[in-house]
């Protein structure tokens, strides 16, 4: 049974329900959607005993105002937004019990852009099409409103979990974004291919889920930017005719018409959706297989996690 | 000759290397279906496109190199043997007035009548090479080609959902309303893709599609039927229909 969780006071600049989205459905022309950091989504449903593609709530720079109305155990990872409850500091990367009639609050942004609040039993919200994902330009998933009050499969969890500190990402050292090269190489020159490996590139303020724009000395292409519409994974780096890189986000559409350079590895993806506008950053390529053992061991981890958290329940 | 490339750490692309006929995106489509019978835990799904199929995958599961020497293997052999069905998709489409305010003006740039626009566009069976930009919206093949007109130097900042449109040497329907540069000729009172629905979509990557024109006040019953949910939408199966180039 569902009951009333929390009552949005404010829904803050962007919040939104995101799990780790729609798949199995771009081959119809369906956009995935999704957490824009899935290892932040994934760790704080972890630390409150769900499944790690459960849906939660992803809060954007601003945060919302939210009372609580039953009792809950909740997790709040990825940006440090400074969340607070009843005005005292709220831990972050660790699960813990808040109460009906406690507030919620987030204030100044401390590190990164994006965080994640996972409840235990998870949010009761609409199921589309496989997905609790909110894609407004489909209706697809639910989207947030002042007053709106949101209901959840309550669980009475354990709580106290946390991440050890050692684990938890460091959003304000990004360095460099480590990417795989390709599939379209061929279509830019010598010197544009140098140029974007060797320059410093800044996140445009016109970013958002769908693709980081980034402000960038030119690349050229050598005979035009335009190519066969094909598939664009996340984190996948296009650069149409005016020279300036596009990486692919969450919300970003199934195939694209702009050359390939790169694609961001897996595990680095978090990194650039942390990145606020006029946040600066380098690429580097390595190899598929290297990118690969990264996100395998990253894999290991969170799979070591959640028999950790299944073991603390028992 | 086939070539796999990475796209990332999670997805490959399998790349034809041959030009963008309705052979190739038979064997595409063919590709797909030997994909579809694989049971592997690895692959997630696949993206058709014009020259290439992308296949996303879980890297902890399946290594690059061992995907790519399966996917190689499932692409090796007689693409085009085997039985091949396919369906013709009937959209009814109210051609010009309001639904479509570029119809005078691809007319006036083919020199052709209006009448005869709507009667060359509704006259061919598109082959959908791919879907994608859209839920549901179909990039097809097979434009007359007097019929082609450039885009719109300004696009539209939204498209009503079910326009029907031109793009240099393309013709589609828009799914969702959404911005857009396409030259509207018309529109359809059929929603090409509703979530609500038991099957959201009315095709796939390879079906046809044929525009069929009615009268405006066959538009408004259509548009009621479709909101009462009464609405069925004509299809034929087409089977082993040989490609021509």
């Amino acid at each position: 049974m569902s009951q009333p969780l929390f009552k949005f006071r404010k829904t803050g600049l962007q919040t939104t329900i995101q799990d780790l989205g729609r798949q199995g459905l771009q081959q119809y022309g369906v956009v995935v959607s999704g957490a824009m950091d899935p290892f932040a989504l994934q760790v704080s449903n972890l630390l409150v005993g769900n499944g790690r593609d459960e849906g939660a709530l992803e809060i954007a720079l601003m945060g919302p105002e939210l009372d609580v109305l039953s009792s809950a155990v909740i997790a709040i990872c990825g940006a440090d937004l400074s969340p607070a409850v009843n005005g005292v500091r709220a831990p972050m990367w660790r699960s813990f019990e808040v109460r009906e009639g406690d507030r919620i609050t987030f204030g100044r942004p401390l590190s990164g852009m994006r965080a994640y609040l996972a409840v235990a039993g998870g949010f009761d919200v609409s199921v589309d099409m496989g997905s609790k994902s909110t894609y407004e330009r489909a209706n697809l998933g639910t989207v947030i409103e002042k007053n709106m009050v949101i209901s959840g499969f309550n669980v009475n969890g354990f709580h106290g979990l946390g991440l050890s500190h050692t684990d938890i990402p460091d959003y304000n050292d990004p360095g460099y974004i480590r990417v795989v090269e390709g599939p379209d190489t061929d279509h830019f020159t010598e010197k544009g291919i140098e140029s974007f490996y060797s320059q410093q590139h800044i996140i445009s303020p016109e970013s958002d889920r769908m693709g980081y724009r980034l402000k960038s000395a030119e690349i050229p292409h050598k005979n035009g930017a335009d190519i066969w519409s094909d598939a664009i994974p996340f984190g996948t780096i296009q650069i149409p005719a005016n020279g300036q890189p596009i990486i692919l986000m969450a919300d970003r559409q199934t195939t694209g018409g702009y050359a390939r350079i790169a694609t961001v590895i897996s595990i680095d993806v978090p990194r650039v959706s942390q990145l606020p506008p006029d946040g600066k950053i380098y690429f580097h390529p390595i190899k598929v297989d290297e990118a690969q053992k990264l996100a395998v061991k990253e894999e290991q981890f969170l799979r070591i996690l959640e028999m950790n958290v299944k073991d603390a329940a028992d | 000759m086939i070539s796999c490339d990475p796209v990332g750490d999670a997805a490959i692309r399998i790349k034809f290397n041959e030009d963008v006929t309705p052979t190739l995106n038979r064997k595409i489509r063919s590709f797909c279906r030997r994909l579809s019978h694989q049971a592997v835990e690895a692959i997630i799904e696949w993206v058709p496109s014009f020259d290439s199929v992308t296949v996303y995958y879980s890297p902890y599961h399946m290594s690059y190199e061992t995907i790519r020497n399966m996917l190689l293997e499932l692409a090796s052999g007689d693409m085009l043997l085997g039985e091949d069905t396919k369906m013709l998709v009937k959209i009814p489409v109210f051609y010009g007035g309001s639904a479509g305010p570029d119809l005078e003006k691809v007319a006036k740039k083919s020199g052709l009548s209006v009448n005869e626009v709507i009667e060359k566009h509704s006259g061919v069976d598109y082959l959908i090479y791919m879907i994608g930009f859209l839920p549901g919206f179909p990039y097809l093949g097979g434009l007359p080609k007097e019929l082609a007109t450039p885009r719109l130097d300004n696009p539209r900042s939204s498209v009503p959902a079910g326009s029907v449109g031109i793009a240099g040497s393309q013709t589609g329907a828009y799914p969702l309303a959404s911005p857009g540069g396409w030259n509207l000729i018309g529109q359809t009172p059929v929603k090409l893709f509703d979530p609500d629905r038991d099957a959201p979509f009315l095709y796939q990557a390879g079906d046809k599609i044929r525009f069929v024109p009615v009268s405006e006040s066959d538009y408004r019953t259509i548009e009621k039927q479709v909101h009462n949910n009464t609405f069925q939408v004509e299809k034929e199966v087409i089977r082993n229909e040989q490609p021509s180039d």
